[in-house]
């Protein structure tokens, strides 16, 4: 229950956060208008617009496809959370498995982008919907070798092992490379800038969610949010600690917080990205996951190995 | 609880739907498609026997993960072939590619 | 029990599946029926005890392949008057036959060999001693080093053979502006313009 309370209200507030930062970032007026003081009731207005609009299933569509897809996007990221400790005894299941299972699971959101995509009878959503796919794998890749070579060091595919692993030192000094990939390519299988070629406004309009209106956009949209959150959590529980906080005072604030906390920072710098980068164009995208992360990673790996025999 | 027999029926099912997928589909992705199910019907055999006869050096699940990376490969390659195919003969319907039939 | 009635639940589920994906017109829809017998049978593979599998079965098939699957025939449009042709004469009903004959075969072996009244499932405790992973990985890196070994060499192949396959012969492109040498090799989204269910509506 606290899992889906937090997958429910964690995404929204991220979105919220979404606005704001951009408002202030790019001294945009709107975000700051609604309820007055600071435009502190943008969420609820949005809400209340998305319930507002009219549902529109397009008439060439494949209707149920078209409506299955949001919640075949959505599902996978409230799955992940079952895993994600947010404290030393705050999880809702230890898995053994449970880094593998989490980015299984992260994987099958790219079967209802394309289902979105083919589903809408609208070539720019099919256009956005094949970027996404051919994307998604490449990325995939480098996201899953830098989590292998934690996992080494770790010793334990379960997170709760993971972040137990990480009492004295975080893994983000000994794998400062394997962090780099993970946070690149997790922005990348977000679809979030510089990687929203998918979805890339200006030339294919929103790529596989152009037709999508009303509650079901709304779907899409909290599933990024939900993403952000999600991939977040990875992150921080693989290369920041999870719930472990920093040595002298870490014990004094409990790991919730420290968890939370992490995640929100990590959430900010993705927001943060969105508003500096530009796009990248497709095929130097590709090129990027195959020609520079993967090796990259795959190298990670080989070191990690071999320091780890050495100190044994 | 389930019982064996159970699960040999089941997958001896969905091997035989395969059979019929492979031999009846003329849409080459479709065919390789019907592959991938039987392969998937094999695995359930592996798996199960594995579990019913408490094989402690886990042979059927160690078998059943090699079926799935050979299954990758070959989904790998055939995917690659109808995509040729495709460029050269404009379908890919395995009765229009009779080149090599007389 | 809880084994049983999960059985029961999804045993169904995926053969409607299955042989849904089969009489399936539509391309895209089979492939999508075939994704939902693929977590039918990981769940089979999780009660089974082999979690390891469960995961192994979604990120391969459900995350890797079927997205190849429906990239392609998202590539390649999805043709309709194409479906279901039988070749051979009497083909259904001499498929339903030996369906049939099958069945009773497995029946017989199952009789001869280990009888109907074969127990339920064993715990697994013995089996993955010290978890599945670690158990897997202990026969996998000991008994099965050099099939192991054999297998990524045939995966390494396989995807420069896929590469080769895929890419188009240099001349051919034009529609993106870099030098030739810079040119990516792997066939990204290709701007073909086709399919989706139906034709946009103007």
């Amino acid at each position: 229950m606290i899992v889906l309370g937090f997958f429910l209200t964690a995404p929204m507030g991220i979105g919220y956060m979404e606005h704001k930062v951009l408002a202030h970032m790019q001294h945009r007026l709107g975000p700051m208008e609604a309820g007055g003081f600071h435009g502190w009731a943008q969420l609820v207005a949005d809400g209340v617009k998305f319930i507002q609009k009219e549902d529109i299933i397009p008439k060439a569509a494949d209707s149920w496809v078209f409506t299955l897809a949001p919640a075949v996007v959505m599902v996978p990221y409230i799955a992940i959370f079952a895993v994600i400790p947010f404290g030393r005894t705050l999880w809702a299941e230890n898995l053994d498995i449970g880094i593998f299972y989490v980015l299984a699971i992260t994987a099958i959101s790219v079967i209802g982008i394309l289902m979105a995509g083919w589903a809408s009878a609208n070539k720019f959503s099919l256009i956005g919907a094949l970027r996404a796919a051919a994307q998604l794998i490449a990325y995939e890749l480098p996201l899953i070798l830098a989590s292998v070579a934690v996992v080494m060091q770790a010793g334990t595919l379960s997170l709760v092992g993971i972040s137990e692993a990480q009492h004295h030192y975080w893994y983000i000094f000994t794998q400062p490379v394997g962090f780099f990939i993970f946070i690149v390519a997790s922005l990348a299988e977000l679809t979030r800038p510089p990687f929203d070629m998918p979805i890339a406004d200006s030339e294919i309009i929103f790529g596989a969610y152009t037709e999508y209106t009303g509650l079901k956009f709304a779907f899409f949209l909290l599933a990024e949010y939900g993403g952000i959150v999600a991939f977040s959590a990875i992150a921080s529980v693989l290369f920041l600690g999870g719930y472990q906080g920093i040595p002298v005072i870490g014990h004094l604030i409990p790991g919730f917080f420290w968890m939370s906390g992490k995640v929100g920072a990590l959430a900010f710098f993705i927001i943060w990205l969105r508003a500096t980068y530009p796009r990248l164009r497709e095929d130097q995208l590709q090129r990027f996951a195959w020609v520079a992360l993967i090796p990259l990673a795959l190298a990670d790996i080989m070191v990690t190995g071999v320091v780890k025999v050495l100190v044994k | 609880m389930i019982r064996l027999p159970y699960l040999l029926f089941f997958s001896a099912v969905l091997f035989s739907a395969g059979v019929y997928g492979v031999l009846a589909r003329r849409n080459a992705v479709l065919v390789l498609m019907s592959i991938e199910l039987m392969l998937n019907a094999v695995n359930v055999n592996l798996v199960a026997f594995n579990a019913y006869l408490r094989d402690a050096a886990l042979t059927g699940q160690v078998f059943a993960l090699f079926v799935i990376t050979v299954a990758a490969a070959e989904v790998g390659i055939g995917l690659a072939i109808v995509i040729l195919i495709y460029r050269n003969r404009e379908t890919i319907n395995v009765d229009e590619v009779n080149l090599l039939k007389w | 029990m809880a084994d049983w009635i999960v059985f029961w639940v999804i045993a169904p589920v995926s053969i409607a599946s299955a042989v849904a994906m089969i009489l399936a017109k539509n391309a895209v829809h089979s492939a999508l029926l075939l994704i939902v017998n693929f977590f039918t049978l990981a769940v089979f593979f999780l009660i089974l005890g082999s979690p390891f599998l469960f995961v192994v079965q979604i990120i391969v098939y459900a995350g890797a392949i079927m997205v190849l699957f429906l990239f392609v025939i998202m590539l390649l449009g999805v043709d309709e008057r194409e479906s279901l042709r039988e070749r051979i004469l009497g083909q259904r009903w001499l498929a339903l036959l030996l369906g049939a004959g099958l069945v009773v075969e497995v029946a017989l072996a199952v009789r001869v060999g280990v009888g109907f009244g074969h127990g339920g499932l064993p715990d697994f405790t013995r089996v993955n001693r010290g978890g599945n992973v670690q158990a897997l990985a202990r026969v996998l890196f000991n008994s099965y080093f050099f099939p192991f070994e054999v297998t990524s060499i045939l995966l390494i192949v396989a995807a420069i053979g896929a590469m080769l396959h895929g890419r188009r012969r240099i001349g051919d492109e034009e529609t993106i502006d870099a030098p030739i040498d810079e040119r990516m090799d792997e066939p990204g989204p290709e701007p073909v313009p086709a399919a989706g269910p139906a034709e946009a509506t103007p």
